[in-house]
């Protein structure tokens, strides 16, 4: 069930956009190593949104690391489409990022510099099909606040112009590393809608990493992490709303 | 027991914090060493160049003192040795001493053209009293060997002669063959430079000393002297004794007395040391201030950047005196290491200037010293600036709570700046808006940095200036001014008639004579002794140049006065001077100012030849001639000439260049030199500094960048763009300093001998930009290398 195609909510055929087999990585610290993965086989498929579930320490940001091409494994292959990321040069992962992959961080990350709009633009300058910096603010709600540089923004509008930021070149996936962790339940719940509502509205293939459990249901799956390893994979048939959930 | 234990405690807490101090300096070794760098060549320059000059000066007092250097010269035609006793007897004499000195031609083996010497006189049986000579090798003169000669190093050195040698002379008419006993030095000619010439030629003029019973008989001068001087008491007013001189030895044929601030060879030695005073004093502190102030930027940034760490030690329980110490020992290290290498670096400089300047200038026991004054000065200075960037930063760093300092910080706030609001903006892409903005929104510390870059390129202003200086002088001196192929001296007036046997002489195509005359000029109380330099009216050899290059035609009346001489006079033009003629008849008669040149050698007065004679009184005299020769027939021309008893000495302009650019080669390019390499580091220290604290301020957002697909380019530029800028910002702002500084250094360097024309070209501009900008792409290419290897992942995880 983990490979191949798989028959999406709307009873569709759907093609794996990232495939990982057998992914291990060992960090050596001078003379101890220690195993932040260990043997993962993981793939997300075409608009699908995955929550990756997990303690830290449990090796979630490793894999997300991986998978964006931030970071290569020790051993094992990792396939984006037809293209084996696990081997590429320095330079094809920066093509990778560039072209394919969207990120959100905890802490937005923004430069401090550039307001909203400019902010996105710095994204859609470098990308091949783009959406307009406008439509993607629009798309997160931010329509009035393009203007403003991070310093005036609240730190929830931060996170979401981060997010407008990481989908305007239409990546064709979206990797978001804690992306609720540092804003309260309230404005939390509002990026996670509109994480939600891109995935929903764009098809863009998402994984969300949190410690939050809660969050896990509104993902299609939920892949829970301790120790480097993979311990459960649970397939919602129904993706929750963001407003049902608690947390 | 417990106090005990707290005690190592406390040792232990001051050991790790230490540990820390060394583990972070080794971090940052890349800064630490570059400010060092940069403390080290300010203190570099302190000891070399100032150093350098008070051996100098050191040297100088010593040699003068120990060969009872005189303070009052005069020449005259002739007195009787009986006059000395009535010389001692002037108000404020301390010693007098006299002797005969005249010019004579040598006949050098291997020289076609003649060669002159300074024939000097001395006491046979006892040392002279006053201006000794220090023999260098070989004996001082016997009385009962009438041959017997002692000649001057620099003469014997170029033509190869040692005691034991020969040389053949012509005395008065007479030819002579005389022996070399000894090789000797005088305070009086360190500096020799033949008549005609402005340079020395020392293969072609040396001083020979004579035993005075041989010497006095050969020019008619047994039982008299033609050369006076004195020592004065101490306190004794100069210029008294200068005026009782002068009227007693009127009725002797007295050429006027000069102090010995006018003597030729220690006017040179003093000019020399003047400007090594001015470029000693402005170069180490325009250096010393620029590494202050670059400590001072760049701890102050670098403690910025270490808020965390802060408030951690603080979270710790340490006092904010211990933080502050510990921040302020990280600014102490690189002192102190610029300190050490300063010193020993300066040392070993100093050692090498000082051997240059043993070539060039004849001191005796010339010894690099380092005062420890100097070196306490330039330390103090260089710890205080430390001190002046760190506590500024240390301060603001200990003064938050260490809670809040734990915090990140805020994000900065941005606005658009002025020149996005001009509408440039528009045109900019989102990367140049982010380059843009951060030079914006500290305009101070930008400033800052572009003022310290514009530092190195003034420097190496001032350093190149100098070359298109002189450069722009020899153009003017060789190629304007003296035109002619060969300048003949007589050794004494011979009748202007005279020129008409040297137009008949083969290979000579063009003759235009002149005339030197000894004057006193005064206007009201004050008076110059000089020489009015009489030329043709329509000369095209010889003509009066400005320091534009202009050439200004001689006035057929009147007199025209180099603009130094002008002013030491208080004449402007129109202004009516007393000329009091040295020679000949002596008369006094007045002379209008027609004009004053701005020239830039010695200190002359400039007359029509005709309007000359009519002032002294005495017609159709000349002193010696310029000549255009065929250059083919240069070498036998110079052979007839050298027949001829009137003539003293032929100098030839292209020979004199010769000398001129071999001692230009040694000066100007070694301490052009020294000083690229000096500019080179600054450049280094603020481009590479502020590059590295702008990585370590922003290494979160490149990252960022890094991680959204941007190639390791592309964020190398929107870093390193922003000290592109600052160094753009800094050339212009360089370019204005430089020409400042080289206006007080030209100012600061006008001599009485030499006046530097205030020329910068438009190549020094580019050179000093070129070279500022090559050190601002070395620095940023070591820092692109750290940029590489940026850690992505982190960035994803923390906040700082």
């Amino acid at each position: 069930m983990n490979d191949g195609q798989r028959i999406n909510r709307d009873g569709m055929a759907s093609k794996p956009v990232l495939c990982a087999t057998g992914l291990s990585k060992v960090y050596e610290m001078g003379e101890v190593s220690v195993q932040a993965l260990n043997n993962i086989d993981i793939t997300l498929h075409e608009r699908e949104l995955l929550v990756l579930l997990g303690a830290s320490g449990s090796g979630k940001s490793t894999l997300l690391n991986i998978l964006g091409g931030l970071d290569v494994a020790s051993s094992g292959t990792l396939f984006y489409g037809d293209q084996e990321l696990s081997g590429a040069s320095q330079s094809e992962l920066t093509y990778y990022r560039r072209e394919h992959v969207g990120f959100v961080f905890q802490f937005y990350n923004l430069i401090s510099s550039l307001t909203a709009r400019e902010n996105v633009s710095l994204v859609t300058d470098i990308a091949s099909s783009p959406m307009r910096p406008e439509d993607a603010l629009a798309l997160v709600g931010l329509e009035s606040r393009m203007d403003h540089f991070p310093a005036q923004l609240s730190g929830g509008e931060q996170q979401r112009v981060a997010i407008a930021r990481a989908i305007a070149k239409r990546p064709h996936v979206l990797l978001c590393d804690e992306p609720t962790g540092a804003l309260d339940v309230g404005t939390g719940r509002l990026v996670l809608s509109v994480l939600d509502r891109v995935n929903r509205e764009t098809g863009t293939t998402m994984a969300i990493i949190t410690h939050n459990a809660a969050i896990g249901r509104i993902g299609d799956t939920v892949v829970r992490m301790s120790s480097g390893e993979i311990v459960e994979r649970q397939h919602n048939a129904h993706r929750e709303d963001v407003d049902q959930i608690e947390w | 027991m417990v106090a005990r234990a707290n005690h190592w405690l406390r040792l232990f807490r001051v050991r790790a914090l230490h540990l820390k101090l060394l583990r972070e300096c080794w971090h940052l070794k890349g800064q630490i060493l570059s400010i060092a760098l940069v403390v080290a060549t300010g203190i570099m320059t302190v000891i070399t160049m100032r150093g350098s000059y008070e051996s100098l000066i050191e040297a100088q007092q010593r040699y003068y003192n120990s060969m009872r250097f005189a303070d009052v010269w005069s020449s005259l035609r002739r007195a009787p040795e009986s006059l000395r006793e009535r010389i001692q007897a002037i108000p404020g004499v301390a010693l007098a001493d006299t002797r005969v000195s005249f010019l004579a031609t040598l006949d050098l083996e291997g020289l076609d053209a003649p060669a002159q010497g300074r024939f000097v006189s001395l006491p046979e049986t006892s040392r002279p009293i006053l201006n000794d000579i220090l023999i260098v090798r070989g004996r001082y003169v016997d009385s009962s060997a009438p041959d017997e000669v002692i000649i001057s190093e620099k003469f014997a050195n170029a033509r190869g002669l040692n005691p034991g040698d020969q040389i053949r002379v012509i005395i008065n008419g007479r030819a002579r063959s005389l022996d070399i006993v000894g090789v000797a030095i005088s305070p009086e000619h360190s500096y020799s430079v033949p008549p005609g010439s402005l340079l020395p030629e020392d293969d072609r003029y040396g001083v020979l000393w004579m035993g005075v019973r041989a010497l006095g008989p050969a020019y008619d001068m047994d039982g008299a002297f033609n050369e006076v001087f004195v020592k004065l008491s101490p306190g004794t007013n100069e210029r008294a004794v200068i005026a009782s001189l002068n009227d007693l030895l009127e009725p002797y044929g007295g050429y006027g007395a000069y102090a010995r601030r006018d003597q030729p060879s220690h006017m040179m030695l003093q000019g020399e040391l003047d400007q090594n005073k001015v470029m000693g004093t402005a170069i180490p502190a325009v250096f010393l201030g620029v590494a202050v102030f670059l400590l001072h930027l760049v701890l102050g940034r670098l403690i910025t950047t270490q808020r965390g760490e802060i408030a951690v030690l603080k979270a710790f329980g340490y006092t904010d005196a211990e933080v502050g110490r510990h921040f302020l020992m990280f600014a102490m290290l690189a002192v102190l290491l610029g300190a050490v290498v300063g010193t020993i670096g300066g040392m070993a400089l100093g050692r090498g200037y000082i051997d240059i300047y043993r070539q060039y200038f004849d001191l005796p026991n010339l010894q690099y010293r380092l005062s420890p004054g100097l070196l306490v000065v330039a330390l103090l200075v260089s710890v205080a600036g430390a001190f002046s960037g760190a506590m500024g930063a240390v301060r603001k760093a200990v003064r938050l709570p260490p809670a809040e300092a734990m915090r990140p910080e805020p994000p900065a706030r941005f606005t658009p700046g002025i020149i996005e609001r001009l509408g440039v903006g528009r045109f900019l892409s989102a990367s140049g808006r982010m380059i843009l903005r951060n030079v914006e929104r500290k305009p101070l510390q930008a400033f800052f940095s572009s003022l310290g870059v514009a530092f190195s390129v003034a420097i190496l202003i001032i350093g190149l200036f100098m070359y298109d200086g002189v450069m722009q002088l020899i153009d003017l001196q060789f190629r304007k001014i003296q035109r002619e192929d060969i300048t003949v001296s007589f050794l004494q007036n011979v009748p202007a008639s005279t020129r008409f046997e040297l137009e008949r002489m083969a290979g000579v195509t063009r003759v235009e004579t002149y005339r030197g005359a000894p004057v006193r000029l005064r206007n009201a109380h004050w008076h110059r002794e000089t020489a009015i330099q009489g030329l043709e009216e329509d000369g095209v050899l010889r003509r009066l140049v400005t320091v534009e290059g202009t050439v200004q035609p001689i006035p057929a009346q009147g007199m025209v006065l180099s603009r130094v001489l002008a002013d030491r006079l208080h004449v402007e033009v129109g202004d009516w001077l007393t000329a009091e003629m040295l020679e000949g008849k002596r008369q006094s008669a007045q002379v209008q100012v027609a004009g004053i040149v701005e020239d830039f050698l010695g200190v002359t007065a400039y007359m029509n030849l005709a309007a000359l004679d009519r002032l002294s009184g005495e017609y159709a005299v000349i002193s010696g001639a310029y000549l255009s020769v065929l250059e083919s027939q240069r070498s036998a021309l110079y052979r007839n000439l050298k027949r001829v008893p009137a003539v003293a000495g032929v100098a030839s302009p292209a020979s004199m260049l010769q000398s001129f650019e071999r001692e230009l080669a040694r000066n100007i390019f070694i301490s052009v030199g020294f000083l690229v390499g000096f500019a080179g580091v600054i450049a280094v220290g603020v481009i590479y500094n502020g590059a590295r604290i702008a990585l370590s301020e922003r290494g979160r957002e490149l990252a960022s960048l890094r991680v959204m697909g941007f190639h390791r380019r592309e964020v190398a530029t929107l870093l390193l763009g922003e000290q592109g800028i600052i160094t753009l910002l800094a050339i212009p702002l360089g370019w204005v300093i430089g020409y400042g500084l080289a206006y007080f250094m030209v100012m600061g360097l006008q001599t009485d001998t030499f006046r530097i024309p205030f020329v910068i070209s438009m190549r020094t501009y580019g050179v000093a930009a070129l070279i500022t900008i090559l050190a601002a792409a070395i620095s940023a290419m070591v820092v692109r290398r750290r940029l590489d290897s940026l850690d992505l992942i982190s960035v994803l995880k923390t906040r700082e």
